[in-house]
């Protein structure tokens, strides 16, 4: 348990570092802003009680926030992809959420699930994101089209770090 | 009572998710009006010395070209200055000191973070209230305007930018001294807005538009880039200009903030103005 505990916020320190450092400044032809901190949520374990889920969230997107001057943006945006990670999880899994062995990756998920977790959770993530940051409806398609190119960007990283990162299991 | 304890541990994780939601709201409004909360402060010195750090290893990569430019501009101000002027007349003339005031006062400060790629873009300058930064003073670099400084602690400040959909700067065409607001509507930081300009006025593509002197925070005269095209819409009483920014937001490095000696005087009269309508 503590195990699990420490591990996952080492994973915060780092993506928040990676985030602020590196993904924060990456910006390919004005369109593309990726938010990598949102694998921190992804890979939370399924067994994680509701309310720990939404307060992690919370504060994982707040961290982001104080560091690049948006305030309460990504905490929003945050915490509604929090808030839809259980439903999502119970239409995907098909029951196999609740054994403690079974956990948000790859390996246990399979590539074709675990892709279609990533884009769903990061989509929400970033629609909501981007659209408070725009607080505009008269620039509701060029938004749209920001946030499309930015979804794909995310999962791409999202699902290519799960193949650099993860440890494969021998089966 | 009870009733009611059973009601949120049914409905704990909506509750909370509501609870949440309506923090960030709130966060994200404070942010955007008020901007004076004290925890934010502390915030910002601890990011600010952070950043400061970053800046400082990444600033090496740029040093040739800001050396450039910093080189560029003393050649422009030397040739500017009296001693580089021949007098062509040879009566003896005094130059009287007390004719001028000092009305402008400019601080070099370093940039240390940097954004142009979002919506609404800030900069983060290494100068604060200790050296004499104030809110809504403006900030331009050697090329251009910059943005208005809009949360200051000690030791650092924040600039909103241009590239803001908030920030709206009062500029001029240069040439017929037309007056018009530079806004912010594009998805590249390299173009601009003029709107406001009413469709009997002439210019041409590549006109200089300036700052206009109109506000109390630029200084006349300052750059901020020139026509890139124009259109006006059917039924539409103003022009749709574009211009192409004359700073480059992308590379900012080191920039000038802005003191106007006489801003208290304009607002003073500026609001006895507002009272007596």
């Amino acid at each position: 348990m503590n195990n699990k505990v420490f591990s996952n916020i080492l994973r915060l320190i780092i993506l928040v570092a990676l985030q602020v450092l590196i993904f924060n400044n990456v910006n390919f032809s004005g369109y593309i802003n990726p938010y990598i901190y949102v694998i921190f949520i992804l890979m939370l374990p399924f067994e994680i009680p509701g309310w720990l889920l939404l307060v992690t969230a919370f504060f994982a997107g707040l961290m982001i926030d104080v560091f690049s001057n948006t305030m309460g943006m990504h905490a929003a945006a945050s915490v509604f992809m929090a808030f839809c990670r259980p439903g999502i999880i119970r239409a995907l899994s098909a029951g196999k959420e609740n054994d403690s062995d079974f956990r948000p990756n790859v390996n246990d998920m399979g590539l074709y699930r675990f892709i279609l977790y990533a884009l769903i959770l990061v989509s929400i993530h970033h629609m909501i994101y981007f659209y408070i940051e725009t607080f505009r409806l008269g620039e509701f398609f060029r938004t749209f089209f920001r946030a499309v190119l930015s979804i794909l960007f995310t999962t791409l990283i999202v699902v290519l770090s799960q193949y650099a990162f993860s440890k494969s299991k021998v089966k | 009572m009870r009733n009611l304890i059973i009601f949120i541990g049914k409905h704990h994780f909506v509750l909370l998710f509501i609870t949440l939601e309506i923090i960030s709201c709130s966060l994200i409004i404070n942010n955007s009006y008020y901007q004076q909360l004290v925890f934010l402060n502390a915030t910002n010195e601890m990011t600010g010395k952070v950043n400061n750090t970053i800046s400082n290893i990444t600033g090496y990569f740029h040093l040739k070209e800001t050396n450039k430019q910093l080189a560029e501009e003393n050649a422009r101000l030397r040739s500017s200055v009296v001693s580089s002027f021949i007098k062509t007349s040879d009566s003896v003339f005094i130059i009287n000191d007390t004719l001028y005031r000092q009305q402008y006062r400019y601080v070099e400060a370093k940039v240390i973070k940097n954004s142009y790629n979002k919506r609404n873009n800030y900069l983060m300058l290494n100068k604060g209230s200790d050296q004499g930064v104030k809110k809504e003073m403006a900030v331009i670099t050697s090329n251009g305007i910059v943005g208005i400084v809009n949360e200051v602690s000690k030791n650092f400040s924040s600039v909103m930018s241009v590239l803001h959909k908030d920030t709206k700067i009062s500029a001029m065409i240069r040439k017929n001294k037309y007056k018009g607001t530079i806004v912010w509507n594009e998805s590249d930081y390299k173009t601009g807005n003029l709107i406001d300009i009413e469709p009997h006025v002439k210019f041409v593509k590549g006109d200089t538009v300036v700052t206009s002197g109109n506000s109390h925070i630029f200084p006349e005269g300052i750059f901020i880039g020139t026509i890139k095209s124009y259109s006006i819409k059917p039924g539409d009483n103003f022009y749709c200009i574009k211009i192409n920014f004359s700073t480059d937001f992308n590379r900012v490095e080191y920039v000038y903030i802005v003191k106007n000696f006489y801003k208290e005087e304009q607002l003073k009269l500026l609001n006895t103005q507002k009272n007596e309508q």
